[in-house]
């Protein structure tokens, strides 16, 4: 019997690794410790509901468990064989307890290839990475295949970069293959910026050596023998996984001189980032391996031309290796059966914001919105009604209720405004302003332009600055042609993919929530309630009794009236912090 | 941005030598070097900076610029217990400002301040990746999750007598 914890981020946030010690030692006071193995897998996707643990083989699926419930778990399922009804999934509208996970409906529309291995393998053990075929396509490629016919099967399989641009794979593998120089490189961008997006992370964190092997192929396929990992200095127990991943490959020959015996040799070395978001730009993470600062520069020359140290370089992104290995296991045949006639394969998107199932699922393109976010989401949270979802990150748009029918894949997320990026889903609801979300985006945009180029690093300022002013309620309708204007201007003259993208949050708001931004201007109102300028503190008179209450918590004075009097608030001095609502017990206060 | 003076004392200055050679005084590894520097003396300040130029053989300019491109270098000391707030997509809908300002009202400092005692800094980073918690808050290496602003203060009062 196996127990299967969860050792992602998220879950050990849960206490997770306190699950796994009192596992060993319950086990251990029973004396149980041979036949039960405790095993800490990577992210299992359904971050909502960790810490999770899976006991095998009946594939019994535990949430939410505590420390605690170990002894539990111990006493009843695994000596007893009754299942703890009460630490598994209740199915939110039936009402029923689901004990394996492929009848939730979290997980029945999913289809796993990136993400295989996560939740199912220890990742610092590469015996059972090598028992669910690990290195079987390395060894394929180099001692049945010729580099261009591993070429020819990414190209045939349709795969395209999972990193954002959507860039065919295949292709750019060729176009590094045919330029020649003394040394070549592979290189794998694990610089995860875009903020909610958590799928890189739990791959290196739970399958680290997919990423090794794929990185190998493609090391074979162009004929580089270095490969190089540019990983976020944030992430340090993908860092560390990765770190026991090289050294147990180097150890089996799966890495160094002389892989399986052939003439071929490749090896990994990592390189860390320091927090910039344009360095998931292909050139600035180029320079920033360098040891320069992280600013892009004109393409042509592509990497795969001229690139790290000024030699041939592939860049990759954590999901498009993953990919990798399955492919060639597979067959390309396989692979360009899923998804839709532009766009193969599956993709990984981490849902998060207001949505009931927080979690990292990976579907096949085509999947529609709506059976993203309504079923495998599980819907809005507090039953609100949705709002928007922001695909793409800080570079995407926001997409509405008329885009929920749309399937989703790289072309027709672009075409709806928005666009793929690194598979991000921010869903949002009734309460949330969208002008003050395109302002959060574009706060996060003016902080991370490198300052290169004039349009994006003024551009994005003054932009934010104009949607800051209609957060206020200072703003004009002549600022929302202003806005527009400007966004057109820094996509078009931007130099790198930050500065062409950014202005997207802006625009699809304008496209889809004008009458919010009207709102904000004509009627000084945000019918969201949440800018702050625009409410305004009341007191009911009907409902105070003059208790003073509020009056003497207010840190500003403002309130005034007698004792046993209806008391008024000053709108003028009111800072509202809300400290009189929730001194008030007779709900006299309200916000408008 | 603001700084403060310090001076280096010779083994700190041969600790910087000493990691500049572990990574055989190349130019091209600034990077690397600066993680190992701050990770030894908490911070960078520009003392710290100039010495990390001499070992590398290149300008305090060029050092400078990338230590202040990179947000997780910083040139000022952080509290014992820095208290680090996501501000990611995913915890910003989930309210992260409102705790953000209870911690900065509860603190009584800015971001990118520490507490007269050097206890507590104040900073926000862009998503841990623990987004089924957000939303999230590390102290040190600690991370709370759904964490709401009438929970600021359990969370400070943990730490108050460490």
């Amino acid at each position: 019997m196996y127990l299967l914890v969860c050792g992602g981020t998220g879950c050990r946030a849960s206490e997770s690794e306190s699950i796994v010690e009192n596992f060993k030692q319950e086990l251990e006071n029973k004396g149980l410790q041979d036949e039960v193995q405790v095993v800490t897998t990577g992210c299992f996707g359904f971050c909502e509901k960790g810490p999770i643990v899976k006991v095998q083989p009946d594939n019994t699926f535990y949430v939410q468990v505590k420390p605690e419930d170990i002894p539990e778990i111990i006493e009843e399922h695994v000596i007893k064989g009754r299942k703890v009804e009460r630490l598994l999934y209740e199915d939110p509208e039936k009402k029923e307890h689901i004990s394996d996970s492929k009848h939730m409906d979290f997980y029945k529309k999913q289809i796993r290839i990136a993400l295989r291995n996560c939740g199912f393998i220890d990742p610092e053990n590469l015996d059972e990475y090598i028992a669910r075929d690990g290195y079987l396509a390395l060894g394929k490629c180099i001692t049945e295949l010729k580099p261009a016919d591993v070429i020819n099967e990414i190209k045939e399989s349709g795969l395209r970069g999972r990193g954002g641009g959507g860039f065919p794979t295949g292709l750019k593998w060729e176009i590094a293959s045919q330029n020649h120089a003394d040394q070549k490189y592979v290189v794998c961008n694990a610089d995860e910026g875009d903020p909610g997006a958590f799928m890189d992370r739990s791959i290196l964190e739970g399958d680290p050596h997919a990423v090794l092997e794929a990185m190998a192929i493609c090391g074979y396929s162009m004929g580089a023998t270095k490969g190089l990992i540019y990983i976020r200095a944030e992430y340090p127990l993908a860092i560390k996984r990765l770190k026991i991943a090289i050294d147990q490959a180097r150890e089996y020959g799966l890495l160094g001189e002389n892989i399986f015996g052939t003439d071929f040799s490749f090896d990994v070395e990592l390189r860390y980032g320091a927090g910039a978001f344009v360095c998931g730009e292909e050139t600035s993470l180029i320079h920033s391996m360098e040891g320069l600062r992280g600013e892009p520069t004109i393409k042509p020359p592509f990497p795969a031309e001229k690139g790290y140290l000024g030699k041939p370089t592939n860049v990759n992104n954590v999901e498009t290796y993953a990919n990798i290995p399955v492919i060639i296991n597979k067959g390309a045949n396989w692979f360009n059966k899923i998804g839709t006639e532009k766009s193969k394969g599956t993709k990984v998107f981490a849902l998060a914001g207001k949505i009931n199932n927080v979690g990292l699922i990976e579907v096949p393109m085509g999947t529609t919105l709506r059976e993203v976010i309504f079923e495998i989401g599980g819907g809005i949270k507090d039953g609100k009604k949705f709002k928007a979802v922001q695909t793409g990150g800080p570079s995407g748009g926001c997409l509405t209720e008329k885009d929920l029918d749309t399937p989703i894949d790289f072309d027709n997320l672009l075409a709806a405004g928005s666009m793929m990026g690194s598979g991000g889903m921010i869903v949002m609801d009734e309460d949330d302003c969208m002008v003050s979300v395109a302002k959060f985006y574009l706060d996060f945009t003016v902080e991370e332009s490198c300052g290169k180029c004039s349009p994006c690093r003024i551009g994005n300022k003054r932009l934010y600055e104009v949607l800051d002013r209609i957060t206020q309620g200072k703003g004009t309708m002549e600022d929302l042609q202003r806005l527009r204007n400007m966004s057109n201007v820094i996509k078009d003259t931007s130099l790198c993919g930050l500065g062409q993208t950014s202005p997207n949050p802006v625009l699809s708001t304008l496209d889809n929530f004008w009458d919010e931004y009207v709102a904000h201007i004509e009627e000084q109102k945000c019918p969201a309630g949440q800018c702050k300028d625009l409410m305004k503190y009341e007191i009911i008179e009907e409902n105070c009794v003059g208790c003073t209450a509020c009056a003497r918590v207010c840190p500003v004075g403002a309130i005034s009236g007698e004792r046993k009097q209806t008391h008024n608030i000053d709108t003028s001095i009111c800072i509202k912090c809300g400290a009189c609502i929730e001194k008030c017990k007779f709900d006299a206060i309200i916000v408008k | 941005m603001s700084s403060i003076k310090v001076k280096l004392k010779e083994k700190d200055l041969n600790k910087i030598k000493e990691i500049c050679k572990s990574f055989n005084n190349e130019e091209g590894e600034l990077i690397n070097v600066l993680h190992k520097t701050q990770e030894h003396f908490g911070y960078l300040p520009a003392e710290v900076q100039e010495a990390v130029a001499q070992g590398l053989n290149m300008s305090v300019a060029k050092v400078y610029g990338v230590v202040t491109f990179y947000s997780f270098f910083t040139m000022l000391p952080k509290g014992k217990h820095p208290i680090s707030i996501c501000t990611g997509t995913a915890c910003y809908v989930r309210g992260a400002d409102n705790v953000l300002q209870e911690f900065k009202r509860q603190l009584n400092i800015e971001v990118g301040e520490t507490t007269e005692d050097g206890k507590h800094s104040l900073s926000c980073l862009r998503c841990v990746g623990a987004c089924g918690l957000a939303p999230v808050v590390l102290v040190g290496e600690k991370t709370y999750g759904r964490v709401s602003p009438e929970g600021v203060k359990a969370i400070l009062e943990e730490y108050k007598d460490k």
